[in-house]
């Protein structure tokens, strides 16, 4: 069983909710990232979702545009980020760790290599946000062949048709982007993601993690009684920049913000 | 080519480009777009509308003008120009922003955004809104805003609100960056008239069908006017909207040779360029598959062009098609070359083109003495170049 799957079902048993904080990989720096995940987990973090930075990351937000942005500054790349995981993974044998980003990077290092790269960095799922199914078959099955879960995404607008398409293609968990914008946008209506969740579940038994316009404690909490996982970057990464010139502190402001997260999904 | 040429298959892909390279929010949309536009495209009152748009409103048919003087000047081939710059709002990007502006009222969206470089497709959309009294938001790098402002208040006065893109390298990729996240947010009403042959399908199908007016009449006229079909097609090739236009309707000609011309900026040797065919390689940006100017982690990196038009990283799917099966060649021409393409036309013919154009100029200058003179090239004048006035101007060291 996959680490994700095996995740997802101990937290079923325990009646818990996924904590999936995103982080750009690099952001601010490159050394920012590997402590950070290490505290993440220690702060109640199930799944950690590790963003590969691009130049043109076309469905965020200006919070995580500015994050790629940093880090790229810094020469962070797809292959820098593979190392971080593979370096988290000596110390941490438990958690998941997904990478989430553009296609185009993955496709400059070659589909194959890519997949051979990542499972020997042992990550556990790849979220590329701009190949939907129609486009991914090559690298869905040099994955699944690794026993990587693809994740794909579901959107407001999804039809059942889609739903069905992404159950088949994706494993691990699907990922509902529960308002239609980019990420880090506007606040999600509770009553829209009850009525859409209801409409998942009636097409795929896949765990289901929520995510975008996720920004306090109390969001987390309605949103983990809808779906299986609570995905939070922005409102994270938002403390990076909010600290320019003291990342320490930016950590622990991040520490906090998942601790009362975690308190408030667990409640 | 015995097959007749028949590109995209279904799912927009061109051999290995193209495709629909969008998250899961823009498929609906995409769908709903292509579904719309397959319908509309063999609807004969929707196409008789568009015609007689194009008639009436941009002017249709533009000329094709035989540059005798200049023809004689390079002692060559005979150059034909397709007077694009003829056109409503002076550009060929009106005839893909009317055509979709009719689908976009068609399909009942109230709401029209788009990207815009130099600002020609910017203006052509602000047109064609405002002609429809449809709300219409631009998108255009802050650097381009700042060297096309005689084009943001064009927009301005046809009543668009125009957004300066600040994120990036603040151009072209940026304001489509930009605008796709603004469709993403408002999928519901807004319609996004993309300005070239890129972006997920169908759009570079689309955009080329509508293009595709340029190359039908061009072809025809030659016939008429030479009694023969051309030798060659010369085109200037950012995103390739107009290239593809003037092509795409001699595809199956194999005696006529199509040759896009790319921006080589400061020299392809410097990497200060915007030639993705010519010095690029395959990667996904902006929704399909094409050559792009990317660096070894596949980070999209900064183009360089004088002209804003051309200044962007990736190029339509079809011509990367066009590039590996050899049926066109891409060169390219930097920016001094590109001058020299614009003060020979303005000179010998009495014609300012536009910078973009320029490069297509300049090509012609270099190949129309390797022909005979009972060859003809037709060359794509895409757009006038008022425009590029303050740019020229400056450059040249003149105060306006």
């Amino acid at each position: 069983m996959s680490r994700l799957a095996a995740t997802f079902e101990q937290l079923s048993k325990t009646g818990r909710k996924a904590l999936i904080p995103f982080v750009t990989a690099g952001d601010p720096r490159p050394d920012f990232t590997l402590p950070l995940m290490h505290a993440m987990v220690e702060a109640g973090a199930d799944v950690i979702e590790l963003g590969v930075p691009f130049s043109d990351p076309m469905a965020d937000g200006p919070v995580i545009q500015r994050a790629s942005e940093r880090a790229l500054e810094h020469k962070m790349s797809l292959r820098r980020t593979l190392a971080i995981a593979a370096e988290f993974r000596k110390t941490n044998q438990q958690t998941p760790v997904v990478l989430m980003g553009y296609v185009n990077p993955i496709e400059a290092m070659g589909y194959e290599d890519f997949a051979n790269a990542a499972q020997r960095a042992e990550i556990d799922g790849v979220l590329t946000v701009d190949l939907p199914p129609e486009e991914a078959e090559e690298c869905v099955a040099l994955l699944k062949a690794r026993d990587i879960d693809p994740i794909f995404l579901l959107a407001p607008n999804s039809t059942d048709e889609r739903i069905k398409k992404m159950d088949a293609a994706g494993s691990g968990y699907l990922y509902y982007v529960s308002l239609k914008g980019v990420t880090g946008a506007g606040h999600l209506d509770t009553a829209d993601v009850e009525t859409k969740l209801k409409q998942i579940r009636a097409n795929t038994r896949l765990p289901v993690a929520i995510g975008f316009g996720v920004k306090d404690a109390q969001t987390a909490k309605t949103v983990a009684g809808l779906g299986d996982g609570v995905v939070i970057g922005s409102a994270l990464i938002s403390k990076v920049e909010a600290n320019p010139d003291d990342p320490e502190r930016a950590k622990r402001e991040i520490i906090e913000l998942l601790v009362a997260m975690r308190q408030a999904m667990d409640s | 080519m015995t097959e007749k040429y028949n590109m995209p298959d279904e799912r927009g892909h061109f051999g290995p480009y193209g495709g629909m390279f969008v998250a899961e929010t823009l498929i609906p949309p995409i769908q709903e777009l292509n579904a719309a536009y397959q319908r509309y495209l063999n609807d004969p009152e929707f196409m008789a509308e568009l015609d007689a748009d194009l008639k009436h409103y941009v002017g249709r048919p533009s000329p094709l003008y035989h540059a005798e003087r200049w023809s004689r000047e390079l002692g060559g081939a005979q150059i034909y120009l397709k007077r694009e710059d003829l056109n409503h709002t002076g550009a060929h990007k009106i005839n893909n922003t009317v055509g979709q502006a009719l689908l976009a009222k068609r399909m009942g969206k109230t709401r029209i955004i788009a990207e815009t470089g130099a600002g020609q497709h910017g203006v052509a959309t602000a047109t064609v809104a405002a002609r429809l009294g449809l709300e219409c938001v631009v998108y255009m790098g802050a650097v381009d805003v700042a060297r096309q402002s005689l084009n943001v208040y064009r927009m301005k006065l046809l009543g668009a609100k125009v957004v300066a893109v600040e994120s990036g390298s603040k151009t072209l990729k940026d304001a489509l960056n930009e605008a796709l996240r603004d469709w993403v947010t408002n999928v519901d009403n807004t319609f996004y008239i993309i300005g070239t042959v890129a972006g997920p399908h169908p759009y570079p199908a689309m955009v080329r069908d509508f293009q595709a007016i340029i190359g039908r009449e061009a072809r025809q006229q030659c016939l008429d006017q030479a009694g023969r079909l051309p030798d060659a097609l010369v085109a200037c090739v950012g995103g390739g909207s107009n290239a593809i236009g003037l092509f795409y309707p001699f595809i199956d000609d194999s005696s006529v040779k199509m040759i896009g011309v790319e921006a080589a900026g400061d020299g392809i040797e410097t990497g200060r360029h915007s030639a993705p065919l010519c010095a690029g390689r395959p990667g996904v940006l902006h929704g399909n598959r094409t050559y792009l100017m990317e660096d070894d982690d596949g980070e999209i990196i900064e183009t360089h062009s004088i002209s804003a038009g051309l200044d962007y990283p990736g190029v339509g799917p079809e011509h990367a098609w066009l590039k590996d099966t050899g049926r066109a060649e891409y060169v390219n021409i930097t920016d001094t070359e590109a001058l020299e393409g614009f003060h020979a036309l303005t000179r010998m013919e009495g014609i300012i083109p536009a910078l973009e154009s320029s490069h297509a100029m300049a090509y012609t200058m270099k190949l129309a003495p390797t022909m005979k003179k009972d060859e003809i090239i037709i060359v794509c004048l895409s757009g006038r170049g008022d425009k590029d006035m303050q740019t020229m101007a400056q450059r040249e060291g003149i105060e306006l």
